[in-house]
């Protein structure tokens, strides 16, 4: 078995009452696209968050290649991060912010531009973001993710807001690149989008982990033929845990 | 002949006994043959003659005293007939902290050029640097006086000139501290270009009659920069008080002239540029009161006209008593003062007219320089804090600017009849 | 460190752009032209423009700031899913929206006085006029900061900012002036000047008294006045509290910030 990229293990964490994530553990493997599936407010956002060092779990443990995250900022120059809402500083420019993020990390291995080229926007990137549309703004949120050339790829609805043309743009972009050995872990409503993408799946619902493993995996045993159907079914099934 | 040679030499006898007779100290005294006194005498440490004492006792009447450079300790040297004594150099007296150095006693005396210093501090006798008593037509100038009790001191003295001295003392006590040039009872007395710092009062006059006090210069002195009271028909023109404890102080006296003085940076809470107290008749014009605490204090300046004087940057540029009746104030300026004007009461005989006021937010629509609404100088704040001293440190706070403002509206505490009907939109001056 | 002057490069830049900055900038231009045009006297103008810059420098800060940081929530979250640290983040962030502010007021206050060609002895004051405002820019934003980050809610968070600012800009001098009179009675200079020290607006109006009306300032009769009032005392404590006010909230609202899940 080779050995994950992220293992995710008893990760906790509650807003108030409200109890977002219980015990989850998940493991993401080297390249491959890990989806991450689960209705509204199943705690998607809130372990991707985790992952990200955004929010601090109660407990449990997250580690990239084993070593845990917990102190140092250090390993997040390896992720990239599209997140789901794209609004910034209104009077910067896409380029700026480029510039910015790549102040913040520092010298590195050659930028990533190709899909400024692909979505055809090096027309407006040095216009204020203020002036984009929210589907433009979410392309440059693309760009951003991937400009690192990152280890892992971390996308919140990536294609919400896109066309359908740039949203094929962007579902292409993703395949090369684990092509090339990366590794994403994306969260989507759309299951169609998955299926053409997923490798593996981890199925979220009230906090809790109710499946983790392959794509192929889970059809068999719901026995259905597409994901959403899948999905479905362990939604219907109710709150029976797991093994990952 | 002989006859006649005889009755002269009974004469001559009887003329020498009475003048041996009148002069008891000739017999100390080095005689020297009427007639031929010489006009000049020089002193100097290791001449013929080594001090003034000696020397008056040779000169003649009217003559000159030259003394030379250094140091002369003697013991107070009474000047009592005519004579003009010189410094050439720097001819220094030295009292020794012990005594007083010199006494005028006789009119016409002229002493100048002289470096006075070191006199004794008694706490039973006034002494003095020089002290004139009951004399008259002497003249005083340029010497120089460091670290007197008192410095100049006239006494009943009337129709001299005190010209160009420069006054300095150190003391930090006002017991131990006398005044720079004092008067007292004197008359027609002309004060000019005279330096005086460190001394209890710079210039004191007590009943004393037509002085002229112009362009003295009179600084950091313990309390006063010029005290005095009972003093009537006196002219004070272009003098400069600056850093004195209290400032000055008029008190007491009537026509008094004020004109072209600056009063400047006197602090504390007891301090002011210049209080008017119980002053009938007096004109006070052209004068700076600038970075007092409080520039003008008028308690009982009664028919005081006050007119193109600035008051620029004091904390309390007016402090107008009620005792004060039917005062004009006009043509002055009012700016950058903490407050313009404070009074005790809310009822006001006096009147302002045409004068400017930072302190102004009115308007002057029709452009005649003359702002269309009056001005009403006297601010919530300084009622509040008069009331309650530690509410000063609220001043310009928003609370106050909100109380003021409600008390323009509506005033309630502050006097409706003290107001600038007339109040000029540009400075005066 | 140098994620903070990078975070602060760039979030200046954003800020210096904004329209509401430029406002800002435009309206103490347009007020203290106005002042010195219709005046005629520069120390007229700066005795209306203390009224002025300790009215609206801390209201437009903490307002300013408290909008400007939700705005920039997403935005910082993006920054923190970068290899940055959270507290030089924070630094990057207040210094982000302070010196911009800052930079504002005193373009906005001085380039009239500049312009106007106001002569020598009135730049010591100006001078202090503009350090009074800046002073006040770095607390009220710190206060905003602390603000945006502890509260969630940005309503809530609104209405706090304008509840500090009335507070510390007059309800805190009328409760002063009631214990003042209450107390008449009683030495209650220690206290007092404790109760300045104790709000930065008054810190910094008091700082301004010392320039503009050390005359009357003198006038107290107490020694504890007098000695803070007559010498450098005054402004080293003055300076020292209002350092405390910008620390104090930087240091909590940093707290909150290094705990904040997002």
């Amino acid at each position: 078995m080779i050995e994950p990229l992220v293992r995710v293990t008893g990760l906790s964490k509650s807003f108030g009452a409200l109890q977002a994530l219980r015990a989850v553990s998940i493991a993401v493997r080297p390249g491959r696209v890990t989806a991450l599936v689960g209705p509204n407010s199943a705690g998607k956002t809130t372990l991707i968050k985790s992952l990200l060092g955004l929010t601090r779990p109660d407990a449990g443990r997250i580690a990239i290649r084993g070593t845990d995250i917990d102190g140092d900022q250090q390993y997040r120059s390896r992720i990239g991060y599209m997140p789901q809402i794209a609004r910034y500083p209104e009077n910067l420019t896409a380029s700026e912010l480029i510039c910015m993020l790549k102040d913040l990390r520092g010298p590195g291995a050659p930028l990533d531009l190709e899909l400024v080229d692909a979505f055809a926007l090096d027309t407006v990137l040095d216009q204020p973001l203020r002036l984009l549309s929210g589907g433009t703004r979410q392309k440059v949120n693309a760009v951003m993710a991937f400009l690192f050339s990152p280890e892992l790829l971390v996308l919140d609805e990536p294609t919400a807001g896109l066309d359908p043309v740039s949203s094929g743009v962007l579902k292409d972009k993703i395949l090369a690149e684990r092509g090339g050995g990366r590794t994403f872990l994306l969260s989507s409503h759309i299951m169609n989008e998955l299926e053409e993408l997923a490798d593996d799946v981890a199925l979220l619902l009230e906090g809790r982990i109710v499946f983790g493993g392959t794509l192929d995996e889970l059809k068999r045993i719901t026995n259905q033929g597409t994901l959403e159907r899948a999905i479905a079914t362990m939604m219907r099934r109710g709150l029976l845990p797991v093994a990952a | 002949m002989r006859e006649a040679h005889r009755v002269a030499r009974v004469v001559a006898g009887v003329m020498v006994a009475l003048v041996v007779a009148t002069m008891p100290a000739a017999a100390t005294i080095p005689r020297v043959p009427a007639g031929r006194a010489p006009m000049v005498v020089e002193v100097s440490p290791d001449g013929p003659v080594r001090s003034i004492r000696e020397a008056l006792a040779s000169v003649a009447r009217g003559g000159t005293i030259v003394v030379h450079a250094g140091t002369y300790r003697d013991t107070t040297i009474v000047v009592a007939f005519p004579v003009t004594i010189a410094g050439a150099g720097d001819a220094i007296l030295d009292g020794e902290g012990k005594r007083q150095i010199m006494t005028v006693t006789s009119d016409s005396v002229t002493v100048r050029g002289l470096h006075f210093e070191n006199v004794g501090v008694a706490f039973t006798e006034d002494l003095a640097a020089i002290k004139v008593v009951r004399a008259s037509f002497c003249t005083i100038r340029d010497n120089r006086i460091d670290n007197a009790f008192f410095g100049i001191y006239l006494q009943e003295a009337s129709e001299c000139v005190l010209e160009h001295n420069e006054l300095r003392a150190t003391r930090t006590r006002d017991a131990t501290s006398g005044n720079g040039i004092h008067l007292w009872h004197s008359r027609e007395i002309t004060i000019v270009g005279n330096r005086v710092s460190g001394h209890r009062d710079g210039i004191y006059f007590e009943f004393t009659r037509e002085a002229h006090v112009r362009d003295n210069v009179s600084t950091d002195n313990l309390r006063y920069g010029l005290h005095f009271m009972y003093s009537d028909s006196c002219d004070y023109q272009r003098n400069t008080f600056r850093h004195n404890g209290a400032g000055v102080a008029v008190m007491y006296s009537k026509h008094v002239q004020m004109t072209d003085n600056r009063f400047e940076g006197n602090r504390g809470s007891s301090a002011y540029g210049l209080l008017l107290k119980e002053i009938a008749d007096s004109h006070l014009q052209r004068n700076v009161f600038s970075n007092n605490t409080t520039g003008l204090v008028a308690d009982g300046a009664t028919r005081l006209l006050a007119d193109h004087n600035q008051f620029v940057n004091n904390g309390w540029a007016l402090k107008l008593q009620a005792s004060t009746e039917d005062a004009l104030f006009t043509g002055n300026d009012f700016a950058g003062n903490t407050f313009d004007v404070a009074t005790n009461s809310r009822s006001n005989t006096s009147t302002f007219a045409g004068n400017y006021w930072s302190a102004y937010d009115g308007y002057d629509l029709d452009h005649d320089g003359t702002g269309d609404v009056p001005h009403r100088p006297v601010r919530l704040a300084s009622i509040v804090v008069a009331q309650n001293e530690p509410a000063l440190i609220l001043l310009r706070s928003n609370f106050l600017l909100l109380l003021d403002a409600a008390e323009r509206v509506i005033p309630a505490l502050t006097p409706e009849t003290l107001a600038d009907s007339t109040p000029a939109m540009r400075w005066v001056q | 460190m140098n994620t903070i002057l990078k975070v602060l490069k760039y979030q200046a830049k954003d800020a210096l752009r904004s329209r509401w900055l430029i406002a800002y900038a435009l309206f103490f231009m347009l007020i203290t032209d106005g002042l010195l045009r219709f005046s005629g006297d520069p120390m007229k103008a700066q005795l209306s423009l203390v009224s002025v810059v300790l009215f609206l420098v801390p209201l437009v800060s903490i307002v300013f700031g408290t909008v400007y940081l939700y705005n920039a929530r997403e935005f910082i979250e993006l920054l923190l899913a970068q290899p940055v640290n959270r507290r030089q983040m924070y630094g990057g962030l207040y210094l982000g929206l302070t010196l911009p502010l800052a930079l504002a007021f005193t373009v906005g206050l001085g380039l009239p006085f500049v312009l106007r060609g106001a002569d020598a002895t009135f730049s010591g004051s100006l001078g202090a006029l503009l350090l009074a405002g800046v002073a006040l820019t770095c607390v009220f934003t710190a206060i905003a900061s602390l603000i945006a980050v502890r509260c969630e809610d940005r309503l809530r968070g609104l209405g706090a900012a304008i509840g500090v600012w009335m507070l510390l800009t007059v309800v805190y001098d009328g409760v002063v002036l009631f214990i003042l009179a209450v107390f008449s009675n009683r030495p209650l200079e220690h206290a007092t000047l404790g109760l300045m020290m104790a709000n930065p607006i008054d810190i910094a109006r008091i700082a301004l008294l010392l320039r503009f009306d050390g005359a009357a300032m003198m006038g107290y009769t107490g020694a504890v006045f007098l000695r803070f009032f007559g010498n450098a005392q005054g402004v080293i404590v003055s300076a020292i509290a209002l350092v405390l006010w910008v620390y104090a909230p930087v240091a909590l609202g940093m707290r909150a910030f290094l705990r904040k899940d997002f």
